[in-house]
C-alpha cells in the first residue's frame, strides 16, 4: 500500500525538484496554500502566444505536494493553456473516480494515483494544479 | 488494564490494532463519562434554570452539582466557574467582556510567544478594536519561558498576561505562581489557557494566583463542547456580559435590562448540561486514578518514549524536565504529513502541523512537526508501533 503511495518517482521528484525557483519575466503568477496542512506553493509562467514556453515553481510542504508540483511543470511545459487545463481535468477525474485510470494517457502523472486512497492527501497532490489554474486565470503581468 | 473501559480504543484502523497517540488534540472518553451523559439524556433531558417541574429541577442540580465538582477540582468557588463550550470560548470571554472594558489606547498585552492560537488571536482582535499592543513574551531554544524578558515587559507597563500552563507542542509546564506573582508585582492581570492542565497536572487556581484560568472538557477525558473558565470573584463579580439572551437577565424591559450574577451572566442561551455532567464525570475519573499517579506514569512512559526516539537520532522539542506527555519530533527531512499517513498505516494516530502555534514553530525554525501525546491508556507497546512506523518511513524515504 505504502510503497504505492510513495512510489520511487514521487520521492526523486520530492528530493530534487524540476524548474524549481521563480521566473523573473513571468507573465502569470500565483500562490497556492492549503492551511489545513501547510503545503505552499509559489508559480511563476511565462505564456506567450497561448503557449506555456517556461514556469518554475518555489515551495515547501510534503513531498505529495512538492512531487506534484514538480511533474506538472514538466508535463505542461510547452503545452498551450488549453491543453494543459485538459491534462489537468484528466488527472482531477483519475483521481476522484471509483474506476481505475488510464494510466497511458496520464504518463508520469500516473505515479501520483496512489493518493486515491488517502482522500485527506489528494488536495496535497492538486495544491500545484489549483494555483496555475489561479495563475493562468490572472491577468497577463 | 486502563484502556479496556475506552470503547473508541478498541479497534482496528488499517487492519492494524489502533494505537491513539493524539490525546493533546482530545482525549478519548471513558465509559462511565459516556454512560454519565447518556443517562441524563435517559433520565432528565429537560432544561435548567425554567421549569417548574420535577425533570427540570433534577437538571438543574445535575447542572450546578457538575460545577461544583469542577470548581472544587481546581479549588475555586462554583460562582468563579462560568460554563463555556471549550478553552477558546472561555478566553474570548476573558477577551470581550474583561478585555473591552479595561484595555485602552496605547496599553500593552503580553502574550507568550508558545501561545496556541487560542489565548493569542483573541486578544489581538480586541487589542485592534482598544487600540492596544500585543507583544510576545520570548521563549527559550528549549521551549522555556523567558521569565527575565517577561519581568522587563512587565516594567515597562502592561495590563495582561497570557500563557498557558502546559505547552500542547514541548509538554512545556509553565511556573504560572512565579508568573502570576511578577506580574501582580506590576498590575497585570494573568490570563492562563489550561486546556492541557487537567489530563497532566494539579491545578489550584488559589495557590497559583491565576485571575483568569480557561479549561476544556475534551482534553481532559471529557465530551466535546464543554468547557469552563475560573475568573477570580473580585474580577468576575464586576465584568459586563458578552453574550446576551436567556439565562443571563435579572429583568428585562425597553428601558432597560438588568442582569444576573456570576456565573449566570455569563452563560446566555440554554446550556449543554449533557456536556457538564460529562466534563464532572471525567473529573472524577481523574480524581480516582490521582492526578499524582497519572502524572507519574506519564514522566516514565514518556522517558521511555524519549529514549526510543533518541536511539533512532531523534529529538524531541523543549527541554522542560518536568514535561508533559507531548512528544513533538520530526524523522530527518521526512514532511510530518508524509511521516502521518505512514503512521496511519500502522494504525498509529499521530498529529502532524503546526499545532494552532505557528508563532512557536517559527521561533523554532520549524514549518511543522510529528505530535505524538500521552492519555492514561498509553504504554510501551503503543511507542514501539508508532517507532515501528519511523523505522518503514526511513525505508521509503531512504
Ligand atoms: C494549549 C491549547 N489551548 C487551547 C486549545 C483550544 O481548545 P478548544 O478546542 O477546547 O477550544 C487547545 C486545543 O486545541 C490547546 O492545546
Amino acid at each position: 500500500m505504502l510503497q504505492e503511495l510513495y512510489q520511487e518517482v514521487i520521492i526523486d521528484h520530492g528530493k530534487s525538484p524540476r524548474n524549481s525557483g521563480v521566473l523573473e519575466k513571468a507573465t502569470h503568477e500565483a500562490e497556492g496554500y492549503n492551511p489545513y496542512c501547510g503545503d505552499e506553493v509559489h508559480l511563476t509562467v511565462v505564456v506567450k502566444d497561448g503557449v506555456i514556453v517556461d514556469l518554475k515553481f518555489e515551495g515547501q510542504g510534503c513531498a505529495i505536494s512538492q512531487a506534484s508540483a514538480s511533474m506538472m511543470t514538466e508535463a505542461v511545459k510547452g503545452k498551450n493553456v488549453e491543453e494543459a487545463k485538459a491534462i489537468f481535468k484528466r488527472f482531477h477525474d483519475a483521481l476522484m473516480s471509483r474506476e481505475d485510470p488510464d494510466y497511458d494517457a496520464l504518463d508520469e502523472l500516473a505515479s501520483l494515483t496512489g493518493v486515491k486512497d488517502y482522500p485527506s492527501r489528494i488536495k496535497c497532490a492538486t495544491l500545484a494544479w489549483h494555483c496555475l489554474e489561479d495563475a493562468l486565470e490572472g491577468q497577463d503581468a | 488494564m486502563i484502556a479496556d473501559q475506552f470503547p473508541a480504543l478498541n479497534q482496528k484502523v488499517n487492519n492494524r490494532e489502533l494505537v491513539y497517540l493524539d490525546s493533546a488534540a482530545t482525549t478519548q472518553r471513558p465509559k462511565r463519562v459516556i454512560e454519565a451523559i447518556n443517562r441524563f439524556y435517559q433520565q432528565e433531558g429537560a432544561n435548567v434554570h425554567r421549569g417548574a417541574h420535577e425533570l427540570s429541577r433534577r437538571a438543574t442540580d445535575l447542572f450546578e452539582d457538575s460545577r461544583k465538582v469542577l470548581a472544587e477540582s481546581i479549588n475555586a468557588e462554583s460562582r468563579e466557574f462560568v460554563f463555556t463550550k471549550g478553552c477558546s470560548e472561555a478566553i474570548n470571554l476573558a477577551a470581550y467582556s474583561w478585555g473591552l472594558a479595561n484595555l485602552n489606547s496605547g496599553d500593552r498585552v503580553l502574550v507568550s510567544t508558545m501561545e496556541h492560537h487560542s489565548n493569542l488571536v483573541p486578544w489581538q482582535l480586541v487589542a485592534e478594536h482598544a487600540g492596544a499592543s500585543v507583544e510576545p513574551i520570548p521563549v527559550t531554544d528549549d521551549v522555556l519561558l523567558d521569565l527575565d524578558a517577561l519581568e522587563a515587559q512587565l516594567k515597562k507597563g502592561a495590563k495582561l498576561v497570557a500563557v498557558k500552563h502546559v505547552c500542547n507542542v514541548s509538554g512545556t509546564v509553565n511556573p504560572i505562581k512565579e508568573i502570576c506573582l511578577l506580574a501582580h508585582e506590576h498590575d497585570a492581570v494573568v490570563v492562563v489557557d489550561g486546556a492541557q492542565s487537567l489530563a497532566h497536572c494539579a491545578v489550584d487556581v488559589k495557590d497559583l494566583d491565576a485571575d483568569f484560568y480557561a479549561l476544556a472538557g475534551h482534553k481532559a477525558y471529557g465530551p466535546m463542547g464543554i468547557g469552563g473558565l475560573y475568573v477570580r470573584w473580585s474580577i468576575l463579580k464586576d465584568m459586563k456580559p458578552w453574550q446576551g439572551g436567556g439565562g443571563m437577565i435579572r429583568k428585562v424591559s425597553f428601558d432597560g435590562t438588568t442582569f444576573a450574577e456570576p456565573p449566570e451572566r455569563f452563560e446566555a442561551g440554554t446550556p449543554n448540561v449533557g456536556g457538564a455532567v460529562g466534563f464532572a464525570e471525567a473529573v472524577r475519573f481523574i480524581q480516582d486514578l490521582g492526578i499524582e499517579t497519572i502524572a507519574q506514569e506519564e514522566r516514565v512512559l514518556n522517558k521511555f518514549a524519549e529514549s526510543e526516539l533518541s536511539a533512532l537520532g531523534i529529538e524531541t522539542i523543549g527541554g522542560d524536565p518536568n514535561k508533559a506527555g507531548i512528544l513533538s519530533y520530526n524523522v530527518d527531512a521526512i514532511h510530518p504529513h508524509d511521516f502521518g499517513t505512514i503512521c496511519d498505516q500502522f494504525g498509529v494516530a499521530i498529529r502532524a502541523g503546526h499545532h494552532c502555534c505557528m508563532p512557536l514553530m517559527k521561533r523554532l525554525g520549524l514549518a511543522a512537526s510529528a505530535r505524538a501525546s500521552l492519555g492514561v491508556y498509553n504504554s510501551k507497546h503503543d511507542i514501539i508501533v508508532m517507532i515501528e512506523a519511523i523505522k518503514e518511513a526511513r525505508k521509503i524515504f531512504g
